[in-house]
């Protein structure tokens, strides 16, 4: 009963980190399907947090933060997307930007208004996403394994976290069920049969754009406002790359995608629990081993020793009308 | 819809665009500086000043511009590849690794030798750690991009292992390796300076400066002046008409990312060997990606790049003597300043082509009233 | 100067009564920086017909119909469907008047299926569900109406060539489009394709579509076409019944004044075989054989012409023997020898004297953002006169370039000038110069004068026979069937990666080629 409690903790604490992975590579699956590369998602996360945070703290509402998150990511990503979109550009070269921009930006404004070496202040109660008790979680959780997982990995997250989990099925059905995700689909793979069918490849890619800075800006809040109850500089921490990794280790779908960061998030917990614990036979597994996990697997990914990931073949690639 | 514009004259397109675009992310910068409730002018001030305004300050700018050139070197040279090396970071870390192997378990070599081999082992582990990301692209068609930002997580994590728990002294809190000899450092200009004569206040300053001079030669003079430069162009400017010209692209490629990581070692040999004379953690504290910025602002030619690398040496040399007098102005203005010129210089080159080629045409058809 | 054309207005009989024409195109005018693609363009179709618009490559035919589909929009001029002025500024607007498209390069999403292409931006509400049953039931009927059958849930990029043609058609149909452009549509067809294909424009055309189709290919257009335009050069010169007119009086029209002046060309002397090809199988990057069992040899003192319609292997085919694209099957002989494997690439062939003026000098032949000569020495540029130390020495290089574009007359004479600020005829002459400036035994040759102005390709097919002349083998690859002519002693002909026949130069005519290149032999029959 001991080892299932861990795993229940293990787990739990797989989900909390997976969180953020989850939102943000879902951003990432919109920008790239409509054919813009978006590296900077680790810049837009921070951005998020800070603006989240900045405005709970200003406000007392973590709502009036989520907004504001969301709103400061979104104004990031249309600048990446003019950049991408109207003026063609190199879009690493933009992710990269708005990467460095965001990493800056944040610490500097955070340092001027609170002078704490860009940290915000503590938030509490109504500024942040508190935990949700879902009906019955007391008595049901009673109940062995079922009751104990309904209580402990089902019930007691945040509504954000409920958000997130919600929105891989509806980007799935958005996806493959409506006329947006079958031209955004399209878009990313070849926008001159868009353009000829009389759809406005801009237009698409804008929406995309915005959707994936409305996400990635969950993701941030998520962290300064659920995960955390601060915004820190760098807090993002490489979550941002992480996401991309998932999503190229997802082959850019949504289900899979969700599986990658909970698997990502997991292996993150079970770093966090493994550390300085010795394992029989094996020994202390070096914390770091584990951490780098995820991008090991996905170089191996990439490099087409286990499987292919065939991105969208028009993303990264700004849309010129032939003559 | 746009219509195609004249060409613009070549002293507009080297010199006018390229410095309207780095004045545009200054101007923005300068704005920031006011939002956060600072006189940008008086910082701009403070800044020159600290940089600039005695010795210890150049010493610093020098010291700092020459990690900028190393990381700006590697990062044009693979742009004329036609590739993106954003794991200069991780390359550069990998090679202080090489070179704190060879300061410390080398000792037997006699005298300077020591440093040398430390170099050199800086540039072999920076080269190898960027040809694997190389390699993978060249041969297996992993996108690079993807590969050297998975490639930085896997070599601050490497390290973070090595310092912790192989390479650090015993007893010891701190995450780093013993002293290294006195042998396996790159001499300071003061020390070198002081049988001279000459007082130079004690700076990190060291001859790196000299080895990064002539790697910017060593590499205008490869893409411009050899077979291989040629080869690596044409591989960049267009693969197929390389293939026709019996040039391969992946062996360009390979090749290309082995000099990009060795061009990356000499981030380590400045600040490991140069200054630190032992092996820290997170040494290259962002430095690579200073590159980035050093490298498209530079244009990817070795002269652009030297004056960029200086520029953000002064941004970072000023920028600590800034954060220091105005509190509020920290060390991230530089980061975001960085950031714009990457956007500004990168992303939205062509932003000001537009107008300024309206402008010129008005200029010079307009008839004399 | 530019006095408008009337476009054989004079032939048209306007009986009156009559509906209005499907499409009337009045005074159509488009620039692009300083090419004027189209010269006050006048166009008139008929309602139900199939119109055929003919022109050489770089005529402004695909210009016009993208000027029609909302792709561009013109500079000035006029378009009417049924008689009705509109403005088209986009796709959607063509479409909404009942235009349909199927462009030469399909427009198609590869990995979705054949309902998904079609029903993009036809999806008939914000949810899929229901419009893609009204579609997959409209495929159905289409299907049956016009012999169009495909399998709706199919992957658009696992089908022939010939089945993705068909949905971009059916992509049209289920638009609603009274008027379907179709551009090239049999080069990239095979000739049992290209039949099935016009049976189905013909059961359109029975149904009261009008029906307007973009080639150079007279055979396609006497076969297939109730009327004809030409263009040439931006203009529409002329437009005629197919029934009263003829392939020559057409091909005059296409060409205008004969410019393809026939070379004076002395008898050849073939010598000893320098290229022999046995068996050779090539594939295409899709992994599709397109190079299919050819064998032939090549003399020294030959042009050895190859024929056919484009994408029937000849690329491919040139490629091969150039050593960039791996033999699947079959084997190369250089003078007797066969080609190790170790040596067939690009630099060990230059070496043994084989050079090659690729088909695309944009994208193979030249490096557009380098200098002239650096453009002029890519192969060559390991040789030790560009430098014999570890450094080039640029003097040398820029010598060799200078005496390159002066032996042939390449202006500017700028050898530090940009290569994409050259004009296409003379950046031709610098490919050709490096080429044949190393004395190769064998040369390659792909269409040496695709895109480049008059003066120019006289200058060219001089210097080629002079190859010829002076004791080399050259193989010529050309779509150009006067350029065959002009040049060859002896043709081949490949259609569907196979050679169909071969003649000598003075033994053949148009027809006869034209037969070969559709497949049939008439003289093996």
């Amino acid at each position: 009963m001991e080892l299932f409690d861990t795993f229940i903790q293990i787990f739990g604490s797989g989900i909390r980190l997976g969180v953020p992975l989850i939102l943000a590579c879902l951003a990432g699956l919109w920008s790239e399907r409509s054919g813009v590369v978006d590296i900077g998602l680790e810049g837009k996360m921070l951005t998020g947090a800070f603006a989240g945070a900045a405005f709970a703290t200003f406000t007392g509402s973590a709502w009036i933060g989520l907004l504001a998150g969301v709103t400061a990511t979104v104004v990031a990503s249309l600048i990446h997307g003019y950049a991408s979109i109207d003026q063609r550009a190199n879009q690493i070269v933009s992710g990269t930007a708005i990467n460095m921009v965001a990493d800056g930006l944040t610490a500097l404004i955070g340092n001027a208004i609170w002078s704490q070496g860009g940290r915000t202040p503590q938030l509490s109660d109504t500024a942040l996403f508190n935990a949700i008790t879902l009906p019955f979680a007391e008595s049901f959780g009673a109940v062995p394994i079922v009751g104990s997982i309904y209580r402990h990995l089902i019930s007691g997250h945040d509504i954000v976290t409920y958000a997130a989990f919600a929105l891989v099925p509806l980007t799935y059905w958005a996806l493959y069920s409506t006329r947006f995700g079958l031209r955004l689909r399209a878009v990313g793979e070849n926008p001159a049969a868009v353009d000829t069918a009389g759809i406005s490849v801009r237009g698409l890619r804008y929406s995309a754009v915005i959707i994936c800075g409305v996400l990635v800006g969950l993701s941030g809040v998520y962290l300064s406002l659920a995960q955390a109850a601060f915004f820190q500089p760098h807090m993002s921490a490489g979550k941002g790359f992480i996401a991309l990794a998932a999503l190229v280790f997802a082959k850019w779908r949504p289900w899979p995608a969700l599986a990658t960061c909970l698997l990502f998030g997991f292996l993150d917990a079970l770093a966090t629990r493994l550390q300085g614990v010795e394992l029989p036979a094996i020994g202390a597994i070096p914390v770091q081993a584990i951490q780098s996990l995820p991008y090991i697997l996905t170089v191996v990914l990439l490099a087409g020793f286990i499987g292919k990931a065939i991105p969208p073949r028009a993303s990264g690639i700004p849309y010129v009308k032939e003559r | 819809m746009s219509s195609p514009l004249k060409p613009l004259p070549a002293w507009a397109d080297v010199a006018l665009i390229p410095l309207i675009n780095v004045a545009a992310a200054f101007v923005i910068s300068g704005f920031v500086v006011l939002a956060i409730g600072e006189n940008p002018l008086e910082a701009v001030q403070i800044l020159i000043t600290g940089a600039l305004g005695d010795l210890e300050g150049i010493g610093f700018t020098l010291y700092y511009a020459t990690s900028f050139i190393f990381t700006g070197l590697a990062v044009a040279i693979c742009f004329h590849a036609g590739l993106f090396n954003i794991g200069v970071e991780g390359q550069a870390y990998i090679a202080g690794l090489g070179a704190a192997l060879a300061a410390l378990y080398l000792g037997f070599l006699p005298g300077y030798s020591l440093v040398v081999v430390a170099i050199a082992a800086a540039a072999l582990f920076g080269a190898a750690f960027a040809a694997i990301p190389g390699y993978l692209q060249a041969k297996r068609d992993s996108h690079i991009v993807i590969t050297t930002i998975m490639f930085n997580y896997i070599a601050s994590a490497l390290m973070g292992y090595l310092l912790v728990d192989v390479l650090r002294v015993p007893g010891q809190m701190n995450a780093e390796t013993p002293g290294f000899s006195k042998y396996a450092a790159v001499p300071q200009f003061h020390e070198l300076l002081a049988p001279l004569g000459i007082q130079w206040p004690v700076t990190p300053f060291n001859l790196s400066f000299l080895l990064a001079l002539a790697a910017a030669l060593a590499v205008w003079l490869l893409i411009w002046r050899t077979r291989l430069g040629y080869e690596v162009r044409t591989v960049g400017a267009n693969a197929t008409a390389a293939i026709y010209g019996g040039i391969s692209p992946s062996r360009i490629t390979i090749i290309t990312t082995l000099l990009s990581g060795a061009l990356a070692g000499g981030l380590a040999v400045n600040v490991i060997l140069g200054q630190e004379h032992r092996l820290i953690l997170e040494f290259t504290g962002g430095f690579g990606f200073v590159g980035i910025a050093v490298a498209l602002m530079g244009r990817a030619h070795p002269v652009g790049i030297i004056l960029a690398a200086i520029l953000f040496g002064v941004l970072y040399q000023g920028g600590d003597e800034l954060a220091f007098d105005k509190p509020k102005i920290s060390r991230d203005m530089i980061v975001v300043i960085q950031g714009l010129v990457v956007l500004f210089a990168g992303a939205l080159e062509h932003m000001f082509r537009r107008p300024v080629s309206v402008l010129l045409a008005r200029r010079t058809t307009q008839p004399p009233i | 100067m530019a006095a408008p054309v009337a476009a054989g207005e004079d032939r048209v009989t306007t009986d009156a009564g009559r509906a209005p024409p499907a499409i009337e195109l009045i005074g159509i005018d488009k620039s692009f920086g300083p090419v004027h693609a189209n010269k006050n363009v006048n166009l008139r179709v008929e309602r139900g017909v199939i119109h055929g618009i003919v022109g050489e490559n770089g005529a402004g035919k695909s210009t016009l119909m993208s000027i029609l589909y909302g792709f561009y929009e013109a500079d000035a001029g006029e378009i009417r469907i049924n008689g009705e002025p509109v403005r088209i500024r986009s796709s959607k607007e063509a479409i909404s008047h009942g235009i349909g498209m199927v462009h030469q390069h399909f427009m198609l999403v590869y990995p979705l299926s054949v309902l998904d292409n079609v029903m993009l931006g036809a999806e008939g509400g914000p949810l899929l569900a229901n419009g893609a049953n009204a579609i997959r039931r409209r495929l159905a009927e289409l299907g049956k109406e016009y012999g169009l059958e495909v399998d709706p849930d199919a992957i658009v990029g696992e089908l022939s060539v010939g089945l993705q043609q068909r949905v971009e058609i059916l992509k049209a149909l289920v638009r609603g489009a009274e008027i379907l452009v179709l551009d090239e549509p049999t080069a990239v067809l095979t000739p049992a394709e290209a039949d099935q294909l016009f049976e189905m424009l013909r059961v359109l055309k029975s149904e009261n579509k009008t029906i307007i189709f973009i080639t150079h290919k007279l055979r396609e257009i006497m076969s297939l076409t109730d009327r004809v335009s030409v263009m040439r050069r931006g203009e529409m010169v002329a437009t005629f019944d197919t029934a009263r007119t003829s392939p020559p009086e057409l091909a005059d029209a296409m060409v205008g004044r004969k410019v393809i002046l026939k070379i004076d060309k002395s008898e050849a002397h073939p010598g000893r075989v320098a290229l022999e090809v046995r068996n050779l199988v090539v594939r295409d990057d899709r992994d599709v054989v397109r190079v299919n069992g050819v064998s032939f040899v090549l003399r020294e003192g030959e042009i050895l012409g190859v024929a056919g319609v484009a994408g029937n292997g000849q690329s491919e085919l040139l490629e091969a023997l150039a050593g960039i694209r791996p033999l699947s099957a079959g084997e190369i002989l250089v003078d007797g020898e066969p080609l190790p494997p170790a040596e067939h690439n690009p630099h060990a062939e230059r070496l043994i004297g084989i050079g090659h003026v690729p088909e695309d000098r944009h994208r193979v032949g030249l490096v557009m953002p380098f200098e002239a000569c650096e453009s002029a020495m890519l192969g060559f540029h390991y040789e030790t006169v560009y430098g014999r130390g570890l450094l080039y020495d640029r003097k040398a290089i820029i010598d060799d370039a200078e005496h390159k574009m002066e032996a042939f007359d390449v202006r500017p004479r700028a050898p530090l000038l940009k290569t994409a600020n050259f004009s296409g005829g003379n950046q031709q002459k610098l490919v050709l110069a490096r080429e044949i400036e190393r004395n190769p035994k064998i040369m390659l040759v792909g269409q040496p004068t695709r895109g480049v102005d008059i003066g120019a390709i006289e200058f060219i097919h001089k210097r080629i026979v002079a190859q010829r002349d002076a004791g080399k083998a050259l193989l010529l690859v050309s779509v150009e069937l006067d350029e065959i002519f002009a040049l060859s002693d002896r043709i081949i002909v490949l259609c569907g990666g196979r050679i169909t026949g071969e003649r000598r130069a003075e033994d053949t005519n148009a027809q006869d080629l034209g037969l070969l290149m559709a497949g049939v032999d008439e003289r093996a029959a």
